[in-house]
Order: C-alpha cells, then structure tokens, then sequence
C-alpha cells in the first residue's frame, strides 16, 4: 500500500469520526451554549429523527424529504418539551438534568412498547468507491458535507439573522433582552426547538447506517457530551475545534486497537483537558482574546 | 467518655431531619419491628427484603454527594459495579475460608473508593462543577459498562476469574463468618438479613453523625454558596474530594452486597437504567436528608416491583412521568414534603393548644 492510499485512509476515518462527532454534539451544545441547559434526552431526540425518518422513507417519500420530517418532528416535539418541562426549571439547571433524564427513560421505554424492540431500517444510499485495497462508503462523505453544512448553517442563522442577533442578545443579558421587548421565552423555545430539530437531523442523516433499535439514542450521547465538554459553551470556538481534536484521537486510537479503545481515549481525553481547560476550548479561547 | 458523648450529641442536628424522645422512640419501635420481621415471615421474603436494603446503601451515597454536597453525580453505579466485580474477582480467585470473604469487601469498596479518589482529583481540582460533573460521571460509567460487555473472550480473565462479557460473573462465594463448628455462609436469607440490616443501622447512624459534624455543616455550606465557603477559609475542592470519596465508598458496598445477594453481577448493573433508578429514589424521596432518602428508596422500591410485577413494561414509563413531576412539582421530594408537612401540623397544634 502506498503513501497516497494510506493518508486517503487515515483521512476518511478522521472525517468519518469527525462527522460523527460534529453531528452528534451540535443540537446539545446549541442548547447548552444558549441557554446552559443540559438535555439528557438528547439521544432520544436523535432516536426520534431516525425513527420518522426511517418510517417517512418506508411510506415511499425520498430519503431526504425523510430527513426533513424526522429533523421537523424532533424540533416539534422539543417545543412541546420546553413547554411542558424544561421552562419551568431554568433556574435550577440541575434539575432540568434530572427532568431531561427521566423524560429519557419515558420516550426510549414507550418507544419499545409503541413500535418495539426494532424497526426495519433504510439502506445505505449512493453505493462504495474504490481506493487501492479497501472500498469506502460515499454516503460517509454525504455525512461529512453535512456536518460542514450545519455548521456553515449554524453560523449564518446565528450571526446573519435577525433571530440571531436576538438570541445572542438573550443569551449575554436576558433582562436587558427583555427590557428591550425581545419576548425572551419565545427565543428559548426557538432555540430550544432548534437543539431538538438539529438532534433529529443527526439521526436522520444516520438513519440509514445503523439498526433502529428504542436504545439507539445511548451510542450518540456519549460522544456528543465528550465533545460538549471539550468544546465548552460556544459552538464555533468549541463544537467545531472539539470534533476536529476528538476525531484525531478517535480515528487514531480506533485504528489502533479496535472500537472500544477509540472510546476510552476520547473518555481519557475528555478526564485530562477538563483538569487543564475547566471552561473548554472555547472558554479558553475567549480568555486568550480578551 | 466525653469524647463519645458528644459523638452522639452529634446524631441529632441542623442537617437531618427528627429530634428528641419521641423521634428516637418510632427509630427504636421501627427498629423492633425490623428485628422481629423474620419470625413472622418466611425465609424467600426475607431473602428479598435484603434485596431492597442493598439498595439503600447506594441511595444514601447520592443523598450524601448530591442532596448534602450539591454535586450530581451519575458515576455511583460505576462504583457500585467496580466493587461488586472486585468482590467476585478476589473471592473466586482466593476462595471463602478464614473469613476472607470480609477481607474482600473491604478490598472491594477500597477500590471503589481509589477509582473514586482518582476521578474525583481531576474532577474537583479541575474545579468542574454542576452541569458537566454529572457528565463526565455519566460517561464514565457508559465507558465502564460498554468495556465489561466487551469482556465474553476467554482471554479476560483476572486469575480463576472469567469475566465473561455480557453475561457476567456469577458462582461467587457468599459472605461466610468463620466459626468453630465450621463456617457459616450466609444465603439471601435471614442471616443475611440480620447483618445487611445492621450495617444499614450502622451506616444510617454514622451519616448522621457525619452529617451533624463540622464536616457535615461545611458540606452544607458549600453546596448553598461554594464562593463563600472558599472565602471561609475552606478548601472546598477537598471536602468535595473527601465527600465523593465516601459515597464511592457506600456505593461500593451496595455493589457488594448486591453480588452477594444475588450472587452473580452484571455489566447492565451499571447501564443507563440502572443508573437512572437510585436518581429516581433519592430524587421522589427528598435528596437533601437521610431519613427521607432511607424511606423514599424503600417506598419506590417496593413500589416499582409491585408494578414490575403486575405491568412490566410500563414500570420505566411510570418511573420516568415520577421523576419528571417530582422535579416539577415537589422539588425537595415528595417523602421530605410529607414529612415536613406533618411537623409543621403537629408544632400548630401544640401552639394552639397552648
């Protein structure tokens, strides 16, 4: 095997892992960042998206009309929840961890008795390519273009739009927000909602590359917390650098000695940069800049 | 002589729930009633009374970390499933004679309590705190479970120890105490119950003396305004260190005593539902005081198998709708607001009476 095919390999296990990690993280830490709300159902709001989007595809829509329905259905669902449950509780950031939790436990535990312990699953779009020895799967890159895309997306809604510039407002004073005539509630919700339609497109676009299982939501969360963690509160200083570092040391650990251990090195990973970086990347990063 | 008696001055206090004469009769009168619980039942009930006993040790470790010290922590489950292995891995691999079973337990919780002192060094002198502790607790024991279910090859042994994936570990001897007519195991039943029923008393009395301590008041005091406990003069990152570490401590012995129980032990023993269950008691009970804790998980508990029993399904959904109005409604617990309910009504009556 030559150089070429092996940095080739190397490159689309970092973007593979990359993706992975981008898309996975994005709806928590949008949600963190914004509104310092920890959504343990997080992984239920991916399972969500998944699950509409693989039913959508079964009733003969497109896969990517699929997709927009499970992203849809999640935002839907997540102003439900923010409505019901997680506005009651923003001054007490602990308990909307236990809410979240529990609200967890209700949707993996009616979802198993609802649909069952599995459902049939979309197949994997666009086919394989061939570089040297080893085939690749393009829908991979799909996934990687995505994550691109949702974070070029991201940066647009929230510094190019008038939602944006409220939101942001919001977030830095929320009394002067106020005081100002933003309606404060109605930004949480949105950005809120949001969070959830973002969780539900990662399990959308993943959708077609895993078995739907009620539990499936509990392989994304670990990942996507590691990567909040390390990150910190902002999404562009600390989503987008986080995945890019994590998925160095993913890829490179995975390839070294299987799956799980690329697991623990993010787990290590994420034990050493909190001891040195309590506020993340990007909470490093501001400091630097002020 | 003096020394002891302010030790037990120290039973009652501003930090638990339930002073003077009459509170201590109701402990001593529950306390009869636990003793003589096994005359009146048979030896299979008694057995699965244990079973919610076990339970409570680890109950009381997250009222300890996160009702007293204010630091959520979903990393107790971890420990408890890090002692429960060590309790199986050192007993298969050294056997039940001289007593080593008790060796083993207290080895076992030691490492559950060293894993605890490690984590909880990067953790608290990260200064992490709130939101992310109970993260990187969370992954943890992801990491922990996905890692034991990984372990079905033969080649993960540890001595005469298969771990044995997903399956677990089971055959583990039970706790035997050493006596001269030979040792006497005790089974899931009312040997077993007389001694998990003393270390409760012991555990629960002990917490309560920790609890009503100067330690205990400076746990309090850093959980309602860490800033100000730092301008004190307090280390809080220590006393922190030293809290987790206990709770790591008492889950270990839940882990423990679980593997005895039953004797067998699982990696799901430390998955996401198991970890959510001792939240969901500690949480309905009332966190913040160990009399609300002990009740609450023996309510709930109960509670849970009943209705595992008659609709198993839709026991988790029920757990789940609990917990989210629990925090909705009565954040304090609702065990806790009963009970503060009722002396609010008996201290009216005793006014108006006077």
């Amino acid at each position: 095997m030559d150089i070429a095919t092996l940095a080739f390999s190397a490159l689309y296990q970092f973007g593979d892992a990359f993706a992975f990690l981008v898309l996975s993280a994005c709806g928590l830490a949008v949600i963190f960042g914004m509104m310092g709300v920890i959504n343990l159902a997080h992984g239920e709001f991916i399972m969500c998206g998944a699950y509409v989007t693989a039913a959508t595809v079964h009733a003969g829509l497109p896969l990517p009309l699929g997709i927009l329905c499970g992203t849809l259905a999640s935002a839907f669902v997540g102003v439900l929840v923010e409505l019901l449950v997680i506005r009651h509780l923003y001054e007490r950031p602990l308990d909307t961890i236990v809410a979240t939790w529990g609200l967890s436990l209700i949707a993996t535990q009616g979802t198993l008795i609802l649909v069952g312990s599995t459902m049939a699953g979309v197949g994997t779009p666009f086919g394989s390519f061939q570089v040297g020895a080893y085939s690749y799967s393009i829908y991979r890159i799909v996934l990687f273009v995505a994550a691109l895309a949702v974070l070029a997306a991201l940066y647009a809604l929230f510094n190019w739009t008038r939602f944006g510039v409220l939101a942001r407002a919001t977030i830095q004073v929320p009394h002067m927000a106020a005081a100002l005539g933003v309606d404060t509630r109605l930004i949480y919700s949105l950005t809120f909602a949001c969070g959830a339609g973002l969780a539900g497109l990662a399990g959308g676009l993943y959708a077609p590359t895993m078995t739907l299982v009620p539990t499936m939501g509990a392989t994304f969360i670990m990942e996507a917390f590691v990567t909040v963690v390390i990150g910190g509160a902002d999404v562009f200083l600390g989503t987008a650098p986080a995945g890019g570092i994590l998925a160095i040391v993913k890829s490179g650990m995975t390839s070294w000695q299987g799956q799980l251990f690329g697991q623990i090195g993010l787990l290590i990973a994420v034990i050493i940069v909190v001891r040195v970086l309590p506020k993340g990347i990007s909470g490093f990063v501001l400091r630097e800049r002020t | 002589m003096t020394g002891l008696v302010s030790l037990f001055r120290r039973l009652e206090g501003p930090q638990t729930l339930g002073r003077g004469p009459a509170f201590w009769a109701l402990f001593a009168l529950v306390l009869a009633g636990a003793l003589a619980y096994p005359l009146f039942s048979d030896g299979y009930t008694v057995g699965n009374t244990v079973y919610f006993f076990v339970w409570v040790f680890i109950a009381l470790s997250l009222s300890l970390i996160w009702g007293y010290g204010g630091s959520l922590s979903f990393g107790q489950t971890a420990f408890f499933g890090i002692a429960g292995y060590g309790y199986g891995i050192l007993t298969i691999n050294f056997g039940a004679a001289y007593g080593f079973t008790w060796i083993a337990l207290l080895l076992a919780i030691g490492m559950a309590a060293l894993v605890a002192a490690l984590l909880g060094y990067f953790m608290f002198f990260g200064r992490i705190a709130g939101v992310f502790l109970g993260i990187v607790t969370l992954a943890v024991t992801l990491m922990l479970e996905r890692f034991m279910a990984q372990t079905a090859g033969p080649e993960w042994r540890i001595g005469a120890a298969r771990l044995n994936g997903f399956n677990g570990m089971s055959a583990m001897p039970p706790l035997t105490i050493p006596w001269f007519g030979g040792p006497i195991p005790l089974f899931a039943d009312v040997g077993l119950y007389y001694v998990v029923l003393a270390m409760l008393v012991l555990v629960y009395l002990g917490l309560r003396i920790l609890m009503n301590s100067s330690f205990g008041n400076v746990i309090v005091a850093i959980r309602e305004n860490p800033e100000r406990a730092e301008m004190l003069g307090y280390d809080i990152r220590k006393y922190q260190l030293i809290t987790f570490v206990i709770g790591a401590a008492l889950a270990g012995l839940s882990g423990v005593l679980y593997t005895v129980w039953g004797q067998y032990i699982t990696p799901s023993s430390m998955g996401m539902t198991a970890a959510s269950l001792p939240l969901i008691w500690v949480a309905v009970g009332g966190r913040s005081d160990l009399t609300a804790t002990v009740i609450g998980t023996l309510v709930v508990l109960s509670g849970f198998q009943a209705l595992t029993i008659y609709g198993s399904q839709y026991a988790l959904v029920f757990m789940g709708v609990l917990l989210v109005l629990t925090v909705l409604i009565a954040p304090n617990g609702l065990v806790l607001g009963v009970i503060k309910g009722i002396t609010k009504l008996v201290t009216r009556r005793k006014q108006e009476a006077a």
